[in-house]
C-alpha cells in the first residue's frame, strides 16, 4: 500500500527527479533552496506556536501521491465550478497543482494581460528578471517545511503580468481544482502575479474536486504591487469536506498602492490561509476581510500578517466566523509595525458567534509595535447569537429558525458587502442564504 | 379576549410576578402604572413569551388559546404585539426586510399568501404616514442609531403593519418630547377599534390623556394592587406612588 507522504525518501526521490526531469537554471535553484528548508525545518507539529491549533502533521501521516499529471478534468467539468460570469473572463485552471493552458482562457487583450508557464517566463527576457527578483520572497516570512516543501517542487506554476497603465478590464478567476478520482492527491500550485505602475487586477480563486479521496493542496501565491496599483483578492473556498490546503497568499506592496483582499471560506476539511501584506514602501493601504462560516468538521485557521515596514501606511482588518456543529475557527492576526514605521494606522477586529457547544475558535491578535507614533487598534469577541435580537424578530412572527438565520446573515455580511464583483458577492449571498436556510420574500 | 389568572414569575429563580389577575375585553384600553422594578415589563415579557421568564403558576388564556403554550412568534402571529420598552438595534437587518417577513410570516401563519411587491410598498406608504414616520429611517437596520423617539415611533409602526389584536406599549411615551408624544398617541389612537384592545404601561399623565384608558392599574411589588377607572391616574399623577408605597408597606421581598 501507498506509504505516507512524511516517509523521507518518497519526497527526496520526488524531488531528484523534477530537478532532472525539468531543469531550468532559475526554478532548479529556488527549488534547491526550498528543499534545503524543508529538510531542516521539517513539518510542524501544533509545538510550533505559528500551528499551534492546525495539526497539519497529521496530514503528512495520510497516503498523498503527488499528481501524476493523468488527471481527467474536462471542460465539462470546469463548467460545473465556473463562477458566474467568469466565462466571459480570463480563466486560468490548475488540475492537482498543475497549470492547465488547454482548459485555461485569456479573454482580454494580449496588451492587458501576460500569462506565461513559469518555465517560459524565466527563459523569456522581458520577465526572468522579474522572476528572479521576486519569486520566493515569501519564504522570508514563512519560513515552515510545510510552506518549503511547494518551494521545492515549483513546476507547472504560472506568472502572470498586468503592464504598466493597464487597468485589467477583465477579472482573472483562478480554479484549484483536485482530481482525487484514483487516489488521495498532493497539489501544490505556484504563482507569481506581477502588477507594474499604475496597473490593476481583480483575482479570484475557486477550489474545487472531483472525487472522493483526500487532496491536499498546498499552495503558494506571491503577488507583487507596484506604485499607483490596485489590486483585489478574493478567495472562495466551498469544497468537500475531503478537500485540505494550505496556503499562503503574500502581497508585497513595493509602491504606494491598494489592495483589498477577501477570503470567504464555507466548507472543507483542514483548511490554512496565510494571508500577508508587506507594506515596503510609504504611504500603503490595506483591507483584509475574511468570513469563515463552518459546520461539521471543517477547521479553517486564518493567519494573516501585516508587516509595516515604511512609514504613513494604513491597514483595516475585520474577520469574521460562525462555527457550527463541531467546527473550528483560528484566527491569528499579526501586525508588525518596525521602528521606522511612524504614522502607521493598523486597525484588526476579529468577530465570532459559535452555534454549538462542540463548536470552537481559538482567536490571537498579535501586535509587535516598535514605533512610537502609531494609531493601532485590535479586539477580538466569541460569543453565541444575541438573544435581545432573536426574540425582537420572533416577537414580531417570525420563527426562530428564520430569525437566527436573519441575524447570521446580517453579522456574515459585513464581510461579504466587500466583495466589489457584484456576481461574485450576489453568488456568496446565495450560497450563504441557502446555507443558513434563509428564507427570500 | 385575554384573560390572566393568578400568574406566578421568576427570573433566575426570584419571583417577580406574584399572583396577578386581568381580565380585558376587545375594545378596551387598560393602562399599568406602578413605581420602578414593580413588575411591569416583566409581565409584558411573559405575555410576548419571552423564555427566561419562568411561569412558575397560573395561567393565561389569549382569544380563546392557551398562550403559554404558544412561542413567541406564535403569539405575535395570533394578533399580541408588544412595543418594547427598549427596542434592540439590529445592525444589518433592514428595517423594511424584516417587517415584510413579518407580516409574510403572519399572513401564511393565517393561510393568506405573501403580499406582493407592489401591495407591501402601498401599505407601508398608508402606514408611514399614519405614524408620520420618515421613510430613511425605514431603508436602514432596524432602530440601529435611531434616536430614542425613532424607535418608539418605530414600534408603533410595526403595530400598525401588523394589526395586532392585543397591544403593550410599555413605556412608549418615555423619552418622548411632545411633539413625538402627540404623534405617538395619535397613530395609536387610529389604529384603535372595537376589536382591539391595549395594554399601556406609562407613569404619566400625557398619554393617558390622549388615550383615555377604560381600566387603571397599580402594579406594584408583582401584585396589582389598585384597580380603578382613568380617575385613578389622576390620584396617582397627584400623590405620587408614596401613597401606594405606604398603603401597602415596603413589602419585604
Ligand atoms: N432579566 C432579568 N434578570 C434579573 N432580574 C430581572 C430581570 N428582569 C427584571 N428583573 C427584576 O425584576 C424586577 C421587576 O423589573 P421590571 O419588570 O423591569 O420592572 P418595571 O418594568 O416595573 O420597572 C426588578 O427588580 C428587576 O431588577
Ligand atoms: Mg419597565
Amino acid at each position: 500500500m501507498h506509504m505516507a507522504i512524511s516517509q523521507f525518501n518518497y519526497i527526496e526521490e520526488k524531488f531528484e527527479a523534477l530537478q532532472t526531469a525539468h531543469p531550468n537554471v532559475l526554478l532548479n535553484e529556488v527549488r534547491q533552496k526550498g528543499f534545503q528548508t524543508y529538510q531542516t525545518a521539517g513539518v510542524p507539529s501544533c509545538k510550533n506556536e505559528e500551528w499551534r491549533y492546525t495539526p497539519v502533521n497529521n496530514l503528512f501521516k495520510q497516503a498523498f501521491l503527488f499528481s501524476d499529471n493523468k488527471a481527467a478534468i474536462n471542460a465539462a467539468f470546469v463548467d460545473s465550478v465556473r463562477l458566474p460570469e467568469s466565462a466571459t473572463a480570463n480563466e486560468l485552471v490548475f488540475v492537482n497543482g498543475l497549470y492547465q493552458p488547454s482548459l485555461s482562457t485569456i479573454r482580454s487583450a494580449n496588451d492587458e494581460i501576460v500569462v506565461l508557464c513559469m518555465e517560459a517566463a524565466s527563459a523569456d527576457a522581458r520577465f526572468a528578471d522579474i522572476l528572479k527578483a521576486h519569486l520566493g520572497k515569501s519564504s522570508l516570512y514563512v519560513q515552515d517545511g510545510v510552506h518549503a516543501l511547494n518551494t521545492s517542487f515549483i513546476n507547472g506554476g504560472v506568472f502572470v503580468y498586468i503592464p504598466k497603465n493597464t487597468q485589467a478590464t477583465l477579472p482573472l478567476y483562478v480554479y484549484q481544482i483536485a482530481d482525487t478520482v484514483h487516489h488521495p492527491v498532493l497539489a501544490q500550485p505556484r504563482s507569481l502575479i506581477y502588477l507594474a505602475e499604475s496597473a490593476s487586477l481583480q483575482l479570484v480563486e475557486h477550489y474545487a474536486t472531483s472525487g472522493n479521496s483526500d487532496s491536499f493542496t498546498n499552495e503558494i501565491m506571491e503577488v507583487v504591487v507596484a506604485g499607483n496599483s490596485v489590486f483585489e483578492y478574493y478567495k472562495v473556498q466551498n469544497d468537500d469536506a475531503s478537500a485540505n490546503q494550505v496556503n499562503t497568499t503574500h502581497i508585497r506592496q513595493i509602491g504606494k498602492s491598494y489592495v483589498h483582499t477577501v477570503v470567504i471560506t464555507l466548507s472543507g476539511g483542514m483548511i490554512r490561509n496565510n494571508t500577508n501584506i508587506i507594506m515596503e514602501t510609504p504611504g500603503n493601504e490595506a483591507h483584509m476581510y475574511g468570513l469563515y462560516l463552518l459546520k461539521g468538521n471543517t477547521h479553517a485557521d486564518n493567519h494573516t500578517l501585516v508587516d509595516n515596514r515604511e512609514p504613513h501606511c494604513f491597514s483595516n482588518e475585520l474577520y469574521k466566523g460562525i462555527m457550527d456543529d463541531a467546527a473550528t475557527g483560528v484566527f491569528s492576526g499579526k501586525i508588525y509595525v518596525r521602528p521606522h514605521a511612524q504614522k502607521t494606522n493598523a486597525y484588526q477586529s476579529n468577530k465570532n458567534i459559535l452555534l454549538s457547544e462542540k463548536a470552537t475558535v481559538n482567536t490571537k491578535p498579535q501586535l509587535e509595535i516598535f514605533a512610537d507614533d502609531v494609531k493601532c487598534s485590535h479586539g477580538c469577541t466569541v460569543g453565541r447569537l444575541d438573544e435581545e435580537a432573536l426574540f425582537y424578530l420572533r416577537s414580531r412572527g417570525i420563527d426562530a429558525a428564520q430569525a437566527k438565520a436573519m441575524l447570521l446573515q446580517a453579522f456574515a455580511n459585513d464581510v461579504v458587502e466587500k466583495i466589489k464583483i457584484d456576481s461574485l458577492r450576489q453568488h456568496i449571498e446565495t450560497l450563504i442564504a441557502n446555507r443558513l436556510s434563509l428564507q427570500t420574500n | 379576549m385575554l384573560s390572566i389568572q393568578n400568574i406566578h414569575a421568576a427570573v433566575e429563580g426570584k419571583e417577580i410576578l406574584k399572583g396577578i389577575n386581568l381580565d380585558i375585553q376587545p375594545g378596551e384600553v387598560h393602562a399599568i402604572m406602578g413605581p420602578n422594578g414593580s413588575g411591569k415589563s416583566t409581565l409584558a415579557s411573559v405575555l410576548a413569551g419571552r423564555e427566561e421568564y419562568e411561569v412558575t403558576e397560573g395561567s393565561i388564556t389569549f382569544l380563546g388559546k392557551d398562550m403559554l403554550e404558544l412561542s413567541p412568534e406564535e403569539r405575535s402571529r395570533e394578533g399580541l404585539f408588544l412595543a418594547f420598552q427598549y427596542p434592540v438595534e439590529i445592525p444589518g437587518v433592514s428595517t423594511t426586510n424584516f417587517i415584510k417577513t413579518a407580516l409574510n410570516e403572519k399572513r401564511k401563519y393565517h393561510g393568506l399568501a405573501p403580499l406582493d411587491a407592489v401591495s407591501f410598498l402601498k401599505l407601508m406608504k398608508e402606514k408611514m404616514q399614519l405614524v408620520e414616520i420618515d421613510k430613511a429611517l425605514l431603508t436602514r437596520s432596524v432602530n440601529e442609531g435611531f434616536s430614542g423617539g425613532e424607535k418608539k415611533k418605530n414600534e408603533i409602526f410595526q403595530m400598525a403593519m401588523l394589526e395586532p389584536k392585543l397591544t403593550i406599549l410599555d413605556e412608549t411615551d418615555s423619552g418622548l418630547d411632545i411633539d413625538a408624544l402627540r404623534i405617538v398617541a395619535s397613530g395609536v389612537n387610529k389604529l384603535r377599534n372595537k376589536n382591539n384592545a391595549i395594554i399601556v404601561i406609562t407613569h404619566y399623565q400625557r398619554l393617558l390623556d390622549y388615550l383615555q384608558p377604560d381600566f387603571v392599574h397599580v402594579l406594584y411589588n408583582g401584585r396589582i394592587v389598585k384597580s380603578g377607572t382613568k380617575e385613578l391616574a389622576l390620584t396617582l399623577e397627584d400623590q405620587g406612588y408614596d401613597y401606594i408605597k405606604e398603603a401597602f408597606g415596603a413589602t419585604t421581598i
